[in-house]
């Protein structure tokens, strides 16, 4: 199976199967429409109005040396290997801590209810955060990366407790030869010097909440009393991304109909100095006035073109920044066994709710048709953990077809089951907007090589 | 050749014998919270 699209006059060919990214010729572009279906001398006659003979049968050679190369038409073989996969030992390397559900913030479309999660205001207590990293290390077999997220609700509402959990994980990873990574999302109303000298000495990652211009960020992150939060945080994120060299952190954001322009929130980041940019689709019930439609689309397609010859232009002047969901690693990117399973929600990665309850991830805490077990317990209900395990591309009929697969590797399980009530039917507004982030992702690789 | 470019030579199928260790970031832990990205992630089995 391949895939192939043009950019900005740029005639690009992907095979799925393979990874292999082939920049052609309009030639060969027009070629391929036949090369599967026609042998040379139909192919040349179909396209003798527009290349002469000798050119064609040129174009068809070098695709044949692809096919040959194994760069090109490879089949799909990797169903095969899910079996194998499925039967390793489960092992547990990441969890996202709720660390507080509670919130400072009233941000519109927040999927966790203004930090609740369909619950209470809980924070979570250093005893259950313990008991967590203890039943992390347990789980996760030989497992050397474990990773641990302080989320929330605004996990700095409970920062003592945080640094608890990290002082007592240190201590730790020598006896059980494991090597903690830390990352802390924050909405920055509560970062202070010391609470960012302490994360950089600690933390792997920062994710820092903002969503752009200050007034898109205002109108969907407001304080309790209505009043905005940008003036207030974006001081002390443009100094934590300095002290951490603008490396290892994130300004994260979130876009929504009333910003479907949001390369302009992409590039009012960019201005404000930032160099490691996330913003990225909101999901939320269509009932909702700010959610995003189908009808949506066309408009959010031609957004990312703009943002993509946005970064371009910037990168061409020397202005670099990274925007995350136009990362692509071509080279050494993850092996075909993640991609085939995607995120491990539900396997790898479970959130641990403030009471110690464990969910399969971040986005179904609250939902006791998921609660998987408890940080005393460990992982009980096999059960659910057994659908989590089934959800690869192979088990998705939407994935089947589709030559993205091995990038987003099937999408996000809670997208899936907000939007159709399942695991398995990819939500396919988030689909179509991925498709066309990796087209403009692969574009600007190729601009740059 | 003079029709195609080919951006990277390393190929997928080349990676299931040695994959699959799992030492690799979890792809919600980075900065995506709603909509899976894993093709970003680096590999850590080089």
């Amino acid at each position: 199976m391949i895939h192939k699209y043009s950019f900005n006059g740029m005639f690009i060919v992907l095979d799925v199967n393979s990874g292999a990214v082939h920049i052609v010729d309009e030639l060969v572009y027009d070629i391929l429409d036949y090369y599967r279906e026609l042998d040379t001398d139909e192919i040349v006659k179909k396209l003798s109005d527009k290349y002469g003979e000798d050119e064609i049968k040129g174009g068809i050679k070098e695709l044949d040396e692809l096919v040959e190369q194994r760069m090109l038409f490879v089949p799909d073989t990797y169903s095969a290997v899910v079996p194998f996969v499925n039967k390793r030992e489960p092992v547990v390397k990441a969890l996202c801590l709720h660390i507080a559900h509670d919130c400072n913030l009233k941000c519109k479309y927040c999927f966790a209810e203004e930090g609740e999660y369909h619950g209470k205001r809980e924070l979570m207590s250093a005893e259950v955060g313990k008991k967590a990293i203890d039943m992390l290390i347990k789980a996760s077999g030989a497992r050397k990366n474990l990773e641990i997220d302080f989320f929330g609700g605004e996990p700095l509402m409970n920062f003592d407790v945080v640094k608890e959990i990290v002082e007592y994980a240190r201590g730790l990873e020598k006896q059980h030869n494991k090597n903690f990574r830390f990352t802390i999302t924050t909405n920055g109303i509560l970062l202070d010097d010391e609470k960012l000298d302490y994360i950089n000495k600690n933390m792997h990652n920062l994710v820092l909440s903002i969503d752009g211009r200050k007034e898109i960020n205002d109108m969907m992150r407001p304080r309790a009393g209505g009043q905005g939060s940008y003036d207030t945080i974006v001081p002390k994120f443009q100094k934590a991304a300095e002290s951490r060299n603008q490396t290892d952190y994130y300004v994260r954001g979130t876009f929504t109909r009333h910003n479907l322009d949001f390369s302009e929130d992409v590039m009012h980041l960019a201005d404000l100095g930032f160099k490691q940019i996330s913003v990225e689709p909101v999901v939320a019930d269509l009932s909702e006035d700010y959610a995003i439609r189908e009808s949506d689309l066309p408009a959010i397609f031609k957004e990312y073109e703009n943002l993509t010859n946005k970064i371009k232009q910037r990168r061409e002047n020397g202005q670099w920044f990274n925007f995350f969901h136009f990362m692509i690693d071509l080279t050494g990117g993850p092996c075909v066994i993640k991609r085939l399973v995607g995120c491990g929600s539900g396997t790898e990665y479970l959130a641990v709710a403030p009471s110690g309850d464990l969910y399969p991830c971040h986005q179904f805490v609250g939902r006791p048709e998921f609660k998987m077990g408890t940080v005393d317990t460990g992982v009980t209900n096999t059960d659910i953990r057994g659908r989590f395990e089934n959800c690869n591309v192979y088990n998705k009929p939407a994935c089947k077809e589709c030559w993205a697969r091995f990038y987003c590797s099937g999408g996000c399980v809670a997208n899936s089951y907000n939007t159709h009530g399942d695991l398995i039917s990819p939500y396919e507004i988030g689909c179509e907007m991925q498709r066309k982030r990796i087209e403009c992702a692969i574009y600007l690789k190729a601009c740059e090589e | 050749m003079t029709h195609i470019k080919t951006l990277n030579t390393k190929r997928l199928q080349n990676t299931v014998a040695k994959g699959g260790c799992g030492e690799c970031q979890t792809s919600c832990q980075s900065a995506c919270k709603t909509s899976c990205t894993v093709a970003n992630q680096a590999c850590e089995n080089k």
